[in-house]
């Protein structure tokens, strides 16, 4: 009925250590005083670890001890099959009772009782009966009692009532000495070294263990020869040496992409995502020249709040700071490009840099007042050159781009280039540059004084008219012909209006570069003449008003019918009769006029080969004073001396 | 040395392996050399002695790629472990993220463990840097010689672990532990970042 006791399993052959030493304890002190201390017995285990070995060792101790001993020893599965035969045979009762004369009753895996009611209840009778009786019951299983799928709460407690013990996976100095004994047994011999290679492997359970040690064995036995640590771990399959007191795995398969996978990890939980936000527009702004103090600072943070809010609000800085920097550029380039610029935490100070360039930075010379286009007089002889003047006033830098008025002294060319800034200036967005060739070289002249180079062309740039009066007094300064060649190109480029008055043909103006009078001649160039009689009764009507003489019909015909070679002829004529008639205590007539006028032969006019200029001096403030149109006396030296110095 | 540089998108970790001469070091390195698919490491520098002793010390960078949009790198450093260099070792240690002490297991080592420790936090101290706030691992290395001649893990623990850091019984030569040695200080430097310590 029962399975014969293996005669190699005893307490000799058990090899004990750390993880057995318990279990094998407890079953000596039961082969020795069976049913009084440990009653029952539960050993549980891995499959392999010596279970049945150290069940049928307690029964052949007992045996040894009391050779009288009624001892069985079977697995569950016996004891079922047994069972249910004697059921079958209707001796039922005879089995139980047989089972109850046994002393020592050994029973092998009964992890197999899960799901097995009837047999869990007949087990049930039986220990109850054996534990009565004080027969000695031992048990094994794979696993603890309560993890037996299924078990009566009743055995768990009779089980547990006893002693419970469990067989671990013997330790490296166990299997090691399992090892050495087997290889004694087997009458194996080894090299040094070679089964403590196999121990240092981890084999799961005892039963691999010993594998091996058969295949070292029959290895050996098979090519005659001994086999040492390496050979014997090229044979089992055993990738390096490996002492269990190292916990980490064998080195297998890609230890660094497993080490990069756990450094990703660690990484992105460091760097989280409102981290990376920040280090994006760090390291945008950075690229562009910004600085970036204050995402910095919110790096520094722990958990900063509105992180996107903060990253907004300085990109919404730096747009601030690029508008301003493009006001300042175009204003005063040298005032640009100033750190403070690429700095959002300087916005402050960059707005009140704006503000200073912007007060800073007056508009070039304006055209005057006093020149409006409907009081100057219109005819014949300066016919085409008012018809150039509007149809340019039409299309501005259009149609005809430069305009370039030519004529004599004090025929109404400044008049006329006034005329024409005042309206180019009614237009919106209008920067009208109207001013003398003289003041022009003037201010070039104090900005290379003051290093202030870039602001005057800035400021010149700007303009969206340039008219320069007298434009032959840039003669010999070669410095204001190459400013005004690079003002010229880029205003016209943008067609900008440009117009010029001159007293003679461009092409005739000496010590005037020739890339400046081939400029001038592209234009159109229009030349006023002698004012006709329509032209100078209607300069003379105006003059007599201003007299408060208007009324005085043929005072102006008679002077309006008198020949002068310019407008400004007409204001000294009016003058010297107003004059005479002041100082003769009479009333202003045209008799009185003929008198004065006639009596004495015209003074010759100034005129002469020098350079002449239209003798108006009109002020960057609109005011008109009157100079002396004697340009060889001007004391330019010393500012063509200056210029020539740089 | 900054850690993360947020601008450049930059992570690079410092790591040197300190510890007492012949304790395994440069081994550790060889391993990891040997485990870095080739695209990633750069040129290991060794520079040793005839008999194979480093002289000046190892390094290895190594190039992660990109984790999180950070261009990673890591740097390994070896210091020479003979006493008389010192000056060298403590060159190789300024501006470390983190160090793994490498101790020899070997039971007759133990003096030179101990005396390479206090080596390591006097060369810090004079770096101004208190070990107690630097990520250190230890490694106990040589865990496979006889067990008759070393020490075990739990044992090097009570003689040299006085601060509870992480250690990792290894076996350099055969790569056991190399890799999970540089996993935990690698774990540590980097957790540095979520603190907000490094920048």
């Amino acid at each position: 009925m029962t399975a014969a006791l293996n005669a190699k399993f005893t307490f000799d052959s058990l090899v004990v250590g750390a993880a057995n030493q318990l279990a094998a304890t407890a079953g000596r002190t039961v082969a020795e005083n069976p049913g009084t201390s440990y009653n029952p017995l539960f050993i549980y285990g891995g499959p392999g670890l010596g279970k049945t070995h150290l069940l049928m060792a307690i029964g052949q101790a007992a045996q040894k001890l009391a050779p009288g001993l009624n001892i069985e020893y079977l697995t569950l599965e016996e004891y079922v099959e047994a069972f249910h035969a004697a059921v079958a045979a209707g001796q039922g009762d005879l089995f139980r009772r047989s089972f109850q004369d046994v002393d020592v009753l050994l029973v092998d895996d009964v992890q197999f009782l899960t799901n097995r009611k009837e047999m869990q209840a007949e087990l049930l009778r039986l220990t109850e009966a054996l534990q009565m009786a004080g027969h000695q019951m031992v048990l094994t299983s794979d696993r603890p009692p309560v993890e037996i799928a299924d078990l009566d709460e009743r055995l768990i407690a009779r089980f547990a009532g006893g002693l419970v013990v469990d067989m671990a996976v013997p330790d490296y100095e166990t299997r090691v000495a399992i090892l050495r004994r087997r290889a004694e047994e087997r009458g194996a011999r080894f090299q040094p070294g070679v089964l403590e290679t196999v121990a240092s492997a981890e084999f799961q359970n005892v039963r691999e263990l010993l594998g091996a040690l058969n295949r070292l064995i029959a290895y050996q036995a098979v090519n005659d020869a001994f086999l040492n640590a390496a050979g014997a771990k090229q044979l089992l399959g055993l990738a390096t040496g490996a002492p269990d007191a190292v916990p980490a795995r064998a080195p297998a398969g890609d230890e660094f992409g497993a080490f990069l996978e756990d450094v990703t990890v660690t990484v992105g939980k460091a760097v989280e995502a409102w981290r990376a936000r920040v280090g994006e527009a760090i390291l945008r702004w950075e690229g562009e020249g910004y600085r970036t103090h204050r995402l910095e600072a919110l790096l520094e943070q722990e958990t900063p709040g509105a992180v996107d809010a903060v990253i907004a609000a300085f990109a919404k800085d730096v747009e601030r700071l690029r508008a301003l920097e493009a006001e300042v550029t175009a204003l005063d380039p040298q005032a640009a490009g100033q750190s403070m610029f690429r700095d959002p935490e300087r916005l402050g100070e960059a707005r009140e840099l704006a503000a200073k360039v912007q007060s800073g930075v007056a508009p070039p010379p304006g055209p005057s007042g006093a020149f409006p286009l409907g009081a100057f007089a219109v005819g014949q002889s300066n016919q085409v050159a008012v018809s150039a003047v509007r149809a340019a006033l039409e299309r501005p830098g259009k149609q005809y781009n430069p305009l370039v008025l030519t004529g004599k002294s004090g025929l109404g060319k400044t008049h006329l280039l006034h005329a024409m800034g005042l309206e180019l200036a009614q237009k919106r967005g209008a920067v009208v540059a109207c001013l003398s060739t003289q003041d022009f070289v003037d201010e070039l002249i104090a900005a290379i004084d003051g290093n202030r180079m870039d602001w005057w062309r800035a400021r010149y740039r700007r303009a969206t008219a340039l008219l320069l009066d007298d434009i032959h007094l840039i003669a010999d300064k070669d410095r204001s012909q190459e400013e005004l060649f690079n003002l010229f190109n880029l205003l016209q480029d943008r067609e900008r209006q440009l117009v010029f008055t001159t007293p003679a043909h461009p092409k005739t103006l000496d010590h005037v570069e020739q890339r400046i009078r081939s400029r001038l001649e592209g234009g159109l160039v229009v030349e006023l003449g002698e004012p006709d009689r329509v032209v100078r009764r209607a300069v003379l009507e105006r003059l007599l008003a201003q007299q408060e003489l208007g009324s005085d019909e043929a005072l102006l015909e008679y002077l309006a019918d008198r020949p002068a070679e310019s407008v400004r002829a007409l204001g000294e004529m009016v003058q010297r009769v107003v004059t005479a008639a002041a100082a003769q205590d009479a009333p202003v007539s045209a008799g009185l006029a003929r008198d004065v006028l006639e009596g004495q032969r015209p003074e010759p006019g100034r005129r002469s080969t020098g350079v002449r200029t239209s003798g108006l001096v009109v002020s960057s403030l609109g005011g008109i004073r009157s100079r002396e149109k004697m340009v060889w006396e001007w004391p330019d030296v010393l500012d063509r001396m200056l210029e020539e110095l740089r | 040395m900054s850690l993360v540089n947020f601008t450049a998108r930059e992570i690079t970790c410092k790591i040197v392996y300190y510890g007492p001469g012949r304790s395994g070091k440069t081994t550790n390195l060889h391993y990891v050399y040997g485990r870095v698919p080739e695209a990633r490491r750069g040129r290991m520098v060794s520079l040793a002695t005839q008999t194979d002793r480093t002289l000046f010390f190892d390094f290895l960078p190594i190039d992660l790629g990109q984790i999180s949009g950070f261009s990673t790198r890591f740097q390994l450093y070896t210091v020479p472990g003979q006493v008389y260099y010192n000056a060298t070792r403590r060159l190789v240690l300024q501006g470390a993220d983190g160090v793994v002490f490498v101790a020899d297991s070997q039971a007759r080592q133990l003096d030179e463990n101990l005396e390479s420790l206090q080596n390591l936090q006097g060369n810090l101290l004079e770096l101004g840097v208190d070990i107690r706030t630097l990520p250190v691992v230890l490694q106990y290395n040589k865990q496979d010689l006889p067990r008759e001649l070393i020490l075990q893990a739990a044992d090097l623990d009570d003689a040299l672990n006085f601060r509870g850091v992480p250690s990792f019984p290894a076996d350099a030569l055969h790569g056991k532990g190399v890799f999970e040695t540089l996993k935990g200080i690698s774990e540590l430097v980097l957790k540095r970042l979520a603190a907000g310590t490094a920048v």
